[in-house]
């Protein structure tokens, strides 16, 4: 009985422990912000790998999403016959929600896994202690330009996903079924505002990136120095960045939206 | 050295096409384009009864958007509502006894302030006020005119 209160009180406060990490890296991180303005070269080689090469599947998941969105939307609307509003349905739900959502999802998978198991072996291979032995602040040296790279490539990935969604949204409702051109883009442009929902979008879109890639990098730098517990971090960041990022999205939501 | 090159450059097109998309969703899906807010002149209305008409509800002449509505007050003493629109500058002679009523755009759909222009030489300025109103109509009060105009038919029948 003492025994299994005492593995609850190790967990408890393993977990308090791994959070108070997460912070103190989290601050380290932020700390060495202001020398990234001396050093932009690194900088832009983090947003080469996380960014740029993020494109594609962004790009082409937001194409079907909207694609998607057009098709199902045209279903409910021509059943009120208010199939002009195809615009505005399509335009609110990629701005507000998918765009930032999908996103940072894809981002996790796609760029957030690499950070951690590049930061894992990293450190598995004794890469992060060889540059404290120079004297070079790994985490300001390697840590922080992923993280500034994560930071600035969330939203602009997040505006091109809504964007393409919107044009397949377009090729769909226009192009396949008939809905008027003028229409959707008309009632698309009277009913979303720039502040309340574009704005609004953005915002989500830079905090789920200070959120993906902070568990990523925090994963990396916490991992087990093996193979399998570099293996066992990459798993949690994909799943952690997932619960975080849609948990967030319902707090934010009810921040911004929650009262008309 | 020229693949650090290739990188900055891809790189720089990252961000290029990222603002590029939010440009698009800027002017092309949001009513950036569309708003003119900053400058025009305030007109004042009062209603017995709004409906459902919203603070940026549109405000039109002959079916052309004019302006929006900016505010929307309650008069404690005459309970009325007090309806401030914001008129486009350009749009600068609407006669002072214009006639202000409240529509609805479709069965179910938004409304909106339609100004049906009077016949004066006079026209309103900043902060004049439009003395013809006519509310909104709510379903309920239709339906129960008509209940009740029917019931008094069949009064008379008998």
């Amino acid at each position: 009985m003492i025994d299994r209160l005492a593995s609850l009180g190790r967990i408890g406060l393993g977990s308090l422990e791994r959070l108070g990490r997460g912070h103190l890296l989290l601050f380290g991180i932020i700390g060495g912000l202001s020398d990234m303005v001396r050093r932009p070269r690194l900088l832009i080689a983090q947003t080469h790998s996380v960014g740029v090469l993020s494109i594609l599947i962004i790009t082409v998941s937001g194409l079907f999403v909207g694609m998607v969105l057009g098709l199902q939307g045209h279903y409910i609307l021509s059943q009120f016959g208010a199939e002009e509003t195809l615009g505005v349905m399509v335009a609110a739900s990629l701005v507000r929600e998918l765009g930032p959502v999908v996103t940072a999802l894809l981002f996790a998978g796609r760029a957030g896994s690499a950070l951690t198991a590049e930061i894992g072996l990293m450190k598995a291979t004794e890469q992060l202690s060889g540059l404290e032995m120079m004297a070079v602040n790994p985490i300001k040296r390697v840590l922080t330009p992923r993280f500034a790279a994560g930071v600035i490539s969330m939203p602009l990935l997040a505006a091109m996903f809504s964007a393409v969604g919107v044009i397949g949204g377009y090729f769909v409702g226009v192009g396949l079924l008939g809905v008027d051109d003028g229409a959707y883009w008309s009632q698309m442009q009277a009913k979303i505002d720039l502040r309340e929902d574009v704005f609004n979008g953005i915002i989500k879109s830079l905090v789920f990136g200070v959120v993906c890639s902070w568990i990523a990098l925090f994963q990396g730098y916490d991992a087990t120095p093996t193979s399998e517990g570099v293996s066992r971090a990459t798993t949690r960041t994909v799943v952690h960045s997932a619960l975080a990022v849609l948990g967030l999205d319902f707090v934010l939501t009810a921040l911004m939206f929650g009262e008309d | 050295m020229s693949k650090m090159r290739t990188m900055e450059i891809m790189v720089g097109a990252f961000m290029a096409t990222g603002f590029v998309a939010l440009f698009f969703l800027a002017m092309q899906v949001s009513n950036l384009s569309t708003v003119t807010e900053s400058n025009g002149y305030s007109i004042k209305a009062r209603f017995d009864n709004i409906g459902g008409l919203k603070v940026r509800s549109a405000v039109t002449m002959a079916g052309v958007r004019i302006g929006r509505v900016t505010g929307i007050a309650f008069d404690d003493n005459t309970y009325e509502a007090v309806v401030t629109m914001l008129i486009d500058s350009e749009r600068k002679s609407i006669p002072d006894d214009t006639f202000a009523k409240i529509y609805t755009a479709g069965l179910l759909g938004e409304q909106y302030i339609g100004l049906d222009p009077g016949g004066s030489e006079d026209y309103l300025g900043d902060g004049g006020s439009i003395p013809l109103t006519q509310s909104a109509l709510v379903l309920e009060e239709i339906i129960g005119q008509v209940l009740f105009s029917k019931a008094e038919e069949g009064d008379v029948g008998e």
